[in-house]
């Protein structure tokens, strides 16, 4: 046995290593994904037996108005959550000074990142109240209705959208700054002496050295629009009139809630978020795997 | 250094950065501050409707002393203790082994199985939610701290294997080959040699982790119930609840689930960046 062991170590060390991780993983993460994809064929209340449908979740949701607010709020997010990454970028290239006490202002402004996000929530949805949130006497200061942010269907998904990015952009804009720290110092001077300033310096000449902080700021950015599900559960839970929801969120909606436990129904649901979610994960895991065969 | 240092330009210029600096950040705040102000105002301020005026007293004892006597707040505190420290520990030790596995040994399937935790971390979690609250409840830990610790360290594992593993290929492997030729067994390198390296990466997951599990509440809410169980996170919601319009009391309630991450992220700011930019930003 010892021998044995000796000879061949370097062949299982490896896999005693990987054992307890991977067993764990497959548990939760892994085995999980398939036993959603099998649910999703089934109706199922979650106690009961379950019955075998076939395609019949997925034809449902076709019809499913409430599904494709969902969907079209989900695109709303994508889209309006990217403006995390220009905005974090321009308070990071406010910070990238080094007159004194800049290290405390980087790390207030970072800040909103490190709180939970149920905090956020529920700070904004008290920004936005309607009879003394401080928006609403901003703008009734300045002549205009007072808006009931949360309470308006045309508003409140907006207005969550708003309430994340505040957090977003201090993520953006630590990556940012971290990145600014290794631009190389010599191009910008010879830059400078090819007289490039401003904004043609930042587009030419730090953006493309920026490369790798725009790109993990794309990933983290479209994960968190995707995932987003706490700032919706707690300011609005989805109203008014399901006019917030997003996909997480109706599913769980479908899942768990009053909304009856359609476990099945609220699977197909969260499969078609995977694979929407597939695209880029997929993306991603192309361009480690370029990187690891450049390298 | 981009844009000029400040320094290099004219007075007016350095002047106006200056005030711009506290002033920008107060707007950035806002919210914050306003909720800090109001955990200390009165009752009667809140009825008063005076959210945004100076307070007429201040109540700091009162509000916090009141939350925590006659709320559930300081189990739910301790609730997210229990859950967060396990999960740190457990997500970071399984993650020194498979990041040490997977960047020191060169095998067939190793670039799969790194892609599948890498994949994995990213997944969105209401594909999970069904079955792992299945699994949780059918091992008897539905609405325990330890059933909502063991899914976070399985999750957090995805993650943080893919820290380490970048953390550890970087290191020089000369000092692995040199303690084989020495006749050093694998799990000897692994303790001996490439461990007390690992440190820093051990620093930055652990205050990442904590962070990110402290301010969890999606499945706070999916594998716990009642104040025995739940932390802070869900617990504040169901509070909020509780206190219709008591304003003073939410914005504490607040204060004290934000302090403990915020803490941690002052006192460890260093490495929490570099846990932050997943190593890939340097």
């Amino acid at each position: 046995m010892s021998t044995y062991w000796k000879k061949n170590q370097q062949k299982l060390a490896p896999w005693l290593f990987l054992a307890p991780g991977i067993f764990m993983f497959a548990v939760y993460v892994i085995i999980p994904i398939f036993q959603s994809v099998n649910i999703s064929f089934y109706a199922w209340d979650g106690l009961g037996e379950a019955k075998y449908v076939g395609m019949r979740n997925y034809v449902e949701m076709i019809d499913d108005e409430a599904f494709f607010t969902s969907l079209k709020n989900n695109v709303i997010w994508l889209l309006l959550y990217m403006l995390a990454i220009p905005a974090g970028l321009f308070v990071a290239l406010f910070l990238n000074q080094t007159v004194r006490g800049i290290r405390i202002y980087k790390s207030l402004f970072f800040f909103p990142f490190v709180i939970s996000q149920v905090v956020v929530g529920l700070v904004f949805t008290w920004f936005y109240d309607p009879s003394f949130g401080i928006l609403n006497i901003l703008l009734m200061s300045i002549g205009f209705e007072p808006i009931a942010v949360l309470a308006d269907e045309d508003f409140a998904t907006y207005g969550i959208i708003a309430a994340g990015l505040w957090p977003q952009t201090a993520y953006c804009m630590i990556l940012y700054l971290t990145g600014l720290n290794a631009v190389d110092p010599e191009q910008i001077e010879a830059a400078r002496l090819d007289n490039a300033k401003g904004f043609k310096m930042l587009w030419y000449v730090i953006l493309p050295q920026l490369k790798p902080a725009t790109f993990i700021a794309l990933v983290v950015t479209i994960i968190g629009a995707l995932r987003s599900f706490d700032l919706i559960s707690i300011m609005t839970a989805g109203g008014p009139w399901g006019s917030t929801r997003v996909l997480a969120f109706y599913m769980y909606e479908q899942a768990f809630s009053e909304y009856g436990f359609r476990m099945g129904y609220g699977a197909a649901i969260a499969v078609v978020l995977f694979a929407i979610m597939m695209v880029y994960i997929a993306g991603f895991l192309y361009k480690m795997y370029r990187d690891e065969k450049g390298s | 250094m981009f844009p000029t240092p400040i320094e290099k330009t004219s007075g007016k210029t350095q002047v106006a950065y200056k005030i711009a600096l506290p002033i920008a950040l107060l707007i950035w705040l806002l919210p914050l501050l306003a909720v800090a102000l109001t955990s200390i105002r009165s009752a009667g301020d809140i009825t008063a409707g005076n959210y945004w005026g100076w307070p007429t007293s201040f109540n700091f004892l009162e509000n916090y002393t009141a939350i925590f006597e006659n709320t559930p707040i300081g189990k739910y505190i301790l609730n997210s203790f229990r859950v967060t420290i396990p999960t740190v520990i457990g997500a970071v030790a399984l993650s020194c082994m498979t990041g040490f596995a997977l960047a020191v040994y060169k095998f067939k399937a190793n670039l799969i199985i790194f892609f599948m935790f890498v994949a994995g971390n990213f997944v969105p979690f209401q594909i999970l939610m069904v079955p792992v609250r299945d699994l949780t409840l059918s091992l008897g830990l539905y609405n325990t701290v330890w059933g909502l610790a063991l899914f976070h360290i399985a999750f957090q594992t995805g993650f943080c294997t893919l820290f380490m593993r970048n953390f550890i290929k970087a290191m020089p492997y000369e000092l692995i080959e040199a303690a084989r030729v020495e006749g050093v067994s694998e799990v000897r390198i692994f303790w001996y040699v490439v461990l007390p390296l690992m440190k820093p990466a051990i620093a930055a997951l652990s205050v990442l982790v904590f962070t990110f599990i402290w301010n969890d509440y999606f499945w706070a809410t999916v594998l716990t119930q009642g104040s025995d169980t739940q932390p802070i996170t869900a617990g504040l919601n169901s509070l909020n609840g509780q206190w219709v319009a008591a304003w003073h009391l939410v914005s504490a309630g607040s204060i004290v689930a934000a302090l403990p991450p915020v803490l941690m992220f002052f006192l460890m700011q260093k490495h929490f960046i570099s846990g932050l930019t997943l190593g890939a930003v340097k």
